[in-house]
């Protein structure tokens, strides 16, 4: 009982439980109304893991690059340029040849992604350029390349196939969600029955003692932000088939803060270090069902984001051993006596 | 009570685990040059470091002039009339060597620095020092040994009544040394205060007017330098320790029968060039040599930590080519570097992973191994290298120095290795764990792997090694097996007087 | 002992930005009827008069190794929010100084975190963008039109130049800009706190122990860069006379690559604000060839976003051959 306390997972899913019911409460039980229309799930629950599930799977990817001590903020333009091939290609715009065909749209799209983030990975690792400013540039540059591809235009396409990706059903479950556990199961197999894990928290505590311990520092760098690029792809083909669609103007706009705050919440050091994939996932459903809630009172989606913006400086603010310690000095000060310090 | 300027009383200062200073005094008058001596871990530099305000002492009195100081700041410390010079250089690279020296106290005309009277004042103050050099031309294009004497003219200039020279001979030719000491004497004769820390005995009693020692953190007595003989300070300096360590049954140097492990044909780095050794099977071989002398950089050639860009690594007769950090691992060599903080421990991760990653890049990252194995290599080599540690989950950066050098050790180790590199393995550490890991590498040894061995104590080196080369220049210039292995026979190889 | 003066980093990657200028003005003026008249170099200067604030701003920040991409928020939160107040009627008297004191607290709260928590910058910024983002929004989500007369009275005034039978003109608010760049250009060179900025992004340990004031320095040059944003974004206001909440996206990327173009290094230390308004320059340029090349609008920022590239590898090799000259020297 006593490790499971002590599991990184174990507080973000506490809080997670907690604003459920706190959200469950205040509706006064409307939200965990599930009801069964012709096979499939509706309702409040069920709309937060397909929603949720877009964040879920870019938060995996960025919990890696965040654990090297890294970030990757291009993925909301990465999840543009997804969108926008993908659609593109459905449409017959471009490669009109392959007539089309849904499954080789999402292929070349994916690849896409993994291209940009191995362009990323490219700066990063071997021009040793800062991530921020790295991915800063695709960021800005990204959107523009999918604007070109789409020609400044939003593509609307026509295809039940391409729909399914977001609005489909299996089991009654929407899609979106079995895409997001595929993706944290690989991720879960990735980092925890190899070694790649720990190597990747190595790296992030201090990239030159990894190296002299053999780790290839550049070629896991690479990877991460391969992957990085591969499920923000993931994340634009879902929302670009939600909206039936790719907007290269708002698709993704301004998610790599989600992301960052749903790594942040789960638990993972934005300096780098310990992470912990599904704690991110937990810390992407708890942002997801925030904004579901503002959303169903009716508070305008801009406040959303100054809220989220002010939780992402309160969580980092905690993370902070200096401010900690200010903290704690003052409570001392005021109650005129010592804590017991942390072990 | 002869004018007496700096004071220091009873000064405690403990990190985690390790007690670096403890009941510490220390006094300066005006006008003398007082050496602050003792080996290692001894407590110099942590004393240095309270009285500049880099670290905040315990418990313990500073008083300049009479007066309590208690530096926050290296700042605070510069205002009360104490100025310093640290072992590496700290000046800032991409400025101007004029702006090195003035930064912090230009002069101004009106509003605006006067870089014109900046740059002939510099010009003038270098002259002093014997340097006719491009004020005007960043710091970083010359050598260490004139940023050296940049930063002393840096803190010379300051009105400062204590002038504190941490180790600044260690990057200086003789030459350079001697117009270092005629400034120290100057300053001298001007009235100022000079605490000079250094390891090279015979540089003490050459200007030195009194002499402080330290050892293991406590405070042992301030002499007269005249009045003290320096085999006494050396016995000072030691102590009781020396007794301890000398239990290190010492391991027969042989010139001849020695089968060779590894040999570097001109191996040549960034930093290096052309660099030809050989190292045997079973022996200690030590690298020799000042700071900056090519030491750890061959080291880092060895392990491929730096890339070696022309040259031949040969292992067992067989041409290999180490490119990197694992492909050394792969040929079982394992690298234990100077700096343990920025390349050593991996601070946030516990002490069972420190020991196994290197192991596990051996093996591969999809040969993850076990959390039952981890746990029974970390417990084994916990108990092997007796690691002071109340599990294998506390992270390593809360451990002491010397343990965490033997989780370092214990790293190395798990991967079996053929050879074994350890850099300064015992800086900073405190004796006890300094004498369990020298008696660690003998013994390794005597079971058939081969250590390289770095150090800056000559003492400690001559009780360890069996063969060693020793560096100047970042150039083999001598080479020494078993009973030639002297401390003064080093002491002249390094100072360059090989025909004596 | 003989010396000379080496090329330094900055000056290479300056004169490769000058002559890189000069070639497109060139370019653009043979291809292009009307391109090669000083109304159009001019009119760079028009257009971008808030970008070359801001990029003097982000400036202080870079050279001291810290990165702000927050700027492009403060730049239209400072539009919004002064077209809000001035329709409420508030006179520019007010509300100039008012926004402008927004941009120097936001500046403080950002370099308080870094400094003092610990806060990677680019966390701590990025949210201050998302933040303030989030607060023009929340202020008005269409655009706000600028009324006032003062505004109009700054937007509108200009000095008009002869050049044989061409005029070109200068709005008065360039000066404004010139004259922020020539106060850093000064404190920059000339002044304690400059030459610190130059020292913590050589060596921030070095400058603590030379025992200048890093804590302050190093909050103020955050304090710097979003005043400068600030300060950009009435530039900007009085250039487009409407506040709108979604403008100016992506804007940090343009005033960054401007630094860098100019020969800031992204580590800090070496570069200077002459070299920024080069940057700014060259942006200029080609934002007006894609203009006359009648193209999607997108293809500046990608051009720009390709050009930031190939001067972060110039500047990587630069720096390469330094160290391999030092090795051998």
């Amino acid at each position: 009982m006593k490790k499971l306390t002590q599991k990184m997972e174990f507080k973000p899913f506490c809080v997670l439980v907690a604003i459920i019911l706190i959200c469950g409460v205040i509706s006064g039980g409307d939200f965990f109304k599930i009801t069964i229309v012709e096979g499939h799930f509706y309702g409040r629950l069920i709309d937060i893991l397909r929603n949720g599930s877009r964040y879920a799977i870019l938060a995996a990817g960025m919990t890696m690059a965040l654990g090297t001590g890294g970030t990757d903020i291009s993925v909301g333009s990465v999840m543009a340029i997804a969108g926008a091939i993908a659609c593109s290609i459905v449409d017959g715009r471009i490669l009109g040849g392959l007539n089309g065909n849904v499954f080789v749209a999402v292929l070349i799209a994916l690849l896409a992604g993994a291209l940009c983030g191995a362009w990323n990975g490219f700066m990063i690792a071997k021009l040793k350029v800062q991530p921020m400013v790295a991915t800063m540039i695709l960021l800005t540059a990204g959107r523009g390349i999918a604007q070109l591809i789409a020609d400044g235009k939003i593509v609307t396409i026509t295809s039940e196939a391409y729909y399914n990706i977001s609005g489909g059903y299996i089991l009654g479950l929407p899609v979106p969600m079995f895409i997001a556990v595929g993706v944290v199961i690989l991720f879960l197999l990735l980092t925890r029955s190899t070694a790649f894990g720990i190597q990747v928290e190595a790296i992030g505590v201090n990239p030159g003692s990894s190296r002299l311990a053999g780790i290839k520092v550049e070629r896991n760098l690479w990877i991460i932000y391969i992957l990085c690029g591969i499920t923000a792809a993931l994340a634009g083909l879902i929302e670009s088939a939600g909206i039936k669609g790719a907007d290269c103007n708002n698709c993704g706009l301004m998610i790599e803060m989600d992301g960052i705050l749903a790594v942040a919440i789960g638990g993972t050091s934005l300096a780098g270090g310990r992470f912990s994939i599904i704690s991110s996932v937990i810390g992407a459903l708890i942002v997801q069902t925030i904004s579901t809630t503002i959303y169903a009172f009716g508070v305008a989606p801009e406040l959303t984001r100054v809220a989220k913006a002010v939780i992402v400086i309160v969580v980092c603010l905690i993370q902070s051993q200096a401010f900690l310690t200010q903290v704690k000095k003052i409570r001392i000060g005021k109650a005129g006596k010592k804590e017991a310090p942390a072990v | 009570m002869e004018n007496t300027i700096l004071r220091m009383e009873h000064i405690y200062k403990e990190y985690p685990g390790v007690k670096a200073l403890n009941d510490v005094a220390f006094s300066l008058r005006a006008g003398e040059i007082h050496a602050l001596l003792g080996e290692n871990g001894a407590g110099k530099s942590t004393l240095i470091k309270v009285l500049t305000g880099v670290e905040s002492k315990n418990a313990g009195t500073i008083e300049m002039d009479g007066k309590e100081i208690s530096p926050k700041r290296p700042v605070d410390a510069q205002n009360a009339g104490i100025s310093t010079v640290y072992q590496e250089v700290n000046l800032c690279p991409d400025l101007s060597v004029a702006e090195n020296v003035f930064i912090g106290r230009e002069l101004r005309k009106g509003m605006r620095i006067d870089w014109k009277r900046i740059h002939e004042k510099t010009r003038e103050l270098l002259k002093d020092f014997g340097l006719s050099i491009n004020v005007e031309e960043r710091l970083d294009n010359y050598s260490v040994a004139v940023q050296q004497m940049i930063a002393i003219a840096r803190a010379v200039d300051v009105k400062a009544k204590v002038l504190i020279l941490d180790e600044p001979t260690s990057s200086l030719s003789a030459q350079e040394v001697k117009r270092l000491f005629d400034i120290m004497r100057m300053l001298r004769e001007r009235g100022m205060g000079i605490i000079f820390v250094t390891h090279f005995l015979d540089q003490v009693y050459e200007v030195s007017d009194r002499i402080t020692v330290l050892r293991n953190g406590t405070y042992i007595g301030t002499y007269d330098a005249d009045k003290l003989p320096m085999i006494e300070l050396v016995g000072k300096m030691i102590g009781k320790d020396y007794e301890s360590l000398e239990a290190i049954p010492k391991l027969s140097g042989d010139r001849e029968n020695v089968e060779e492990l590894l040999r570097i044909e001109n191996g040549t780095t960034g930093a290096i060039t052309d660099i030809s050794l050989s190292i045997g099977r079973g022996e200690v071989t030590g690298f020799s040599g000042l700071l900056g002398s090519g030491r750890s950089e061959t080291a880092r050639l060895i392990f491929g930590a730096d890339r070696m860009t022309s040259g031949r690594t040969v292992m067992e007769g067989k041409e290999e080519s180490i490119r990197n950090p694992l492909d050394a691992i792969l040929h079982d060599i394992a690298f234990c570097p100077e700096d343990r903080k920025k390349e050593g421990i991996v601070g946030d991760l516990t002490i069972r992973e420190n020991i196994v990653i290197a192991l596990q890049s051996k093996r591969g990252v999809l040969h993850k191994i076990s959390r039952k194995e981890a746990d029974e290599i970390a417990e084994r080599l916990i108990k092997e290298l007796a690691i002071k540690t109340p599990s294998a989950d506390q992270k390593i950066k809360n451990l002491s120095g010397g343990n965490q050098q033997k989780v370092l050790l214990a790293r190395w180790l798990a991967t079996d290795p053929k050879l074994l590199i350890l850099d300064e393995p015992t800086r900073g550490i405190d004796v006890g764990a300094k004498a369990e890991i020298q008696k660690i590498v003998v013994e390794l040894a005597k079971k058939g792997m081969s250590c390289v061995f770095i150090s800056s104590e000559l003492e400690e080196m001559e009780r360890c090694c069996s063969k060693m080369f020793v560096l100047r220049n970042k150039k083999i210039v001598g080479e020494l097996y078993g009973e030639e292995i002297s401390q003064s026979a080093i002491m002249r190889l390094i100072a360059g007087e090989e025909n004596v | 002992m003989k010396t000379r003066k080496s090329l330094k980093i900055e000056n290479i990657s300056l004169i490769i930005a000058c002559i890189l200028f000069v070639c497109m003005f060139i370019a653009g003026s043979a291809v292009y009827d009307h391109f090669g008249s000083a109304a159009t170099f001019l009119n760079l200067f028009n257009d971008n008069a808030y970008l070359i604030v801001v990029a003097v701003g982000i400036t202080f920040v870079l050279l001291t190794g810290g990165i702000d991409i927050s700027v492009s928020s403060v730049v239209a939160f400072t539009c919004v929010f002064s077209a809000y107040l001035l329709e409420k009627g508030w006179s520019a008297v007010i509300v100039i100084p008012l926004v402008l004191a927004v941009g120097l607290f936001n500046g403080f709260l950002i370099g308080y975190c870094v400094q003092e928590y610990r806060i990677q910058p680019f966390i701590i910024t990025l949210a201050s963008q998302f933040l303030l983002r989030g607060m023009c929004a929340v202020v008005s989500t269409i655009s706000i039109p600028i009324d006032n007369a003062f505004y109009k009275e700054a937007a509108l005034n200009k000095i008009s130049f002869k050049f044989g039978r061409t005029n070109a003109k200068l709005y008065i608010y360039v000066f404004l800009a010139l004259c922020i760049v020539f106060l850093a250009y000064y404190i920059l060179k000339y002044t304690r706190f400059g030459r610190t900025v130059y020292a913590i992004g050589s060596n921030e340990l070095s400058a603590g122990y030379m025992g200048l004031n890093v804590k302050w320095v190093k909050i103020g040059v955050y304090m710097i860069s979003s005043f400068c944003a600030a300060l950009g974004g009435i530039i900007f206001s009085f250039y487009t006379l409407a506040g709108y909440s979604l403008q100016n996206m992506g804007m940090e990327l343009d005033a960054i690559s401007s630094a860098v173009i100019g020969g800031t290094l992204l580590t800090g230390g070496v570069g200077n604000v002459l070299g920024s308004v080069v940057g700014v320059l060259i942006q200029g340029v080609i934002q007006t060839i894609v203009t006359y090349q009648n193209l999607n609008a997108w293809w500046t920022r990608v051009t720009i976003a390709a050009l930031l590239c190939l001067f972060i590898i110039l500047q990587r090799f630069i720096s390469i051959r330094a160290d391999k000259q030092k090795g051998k020297g």
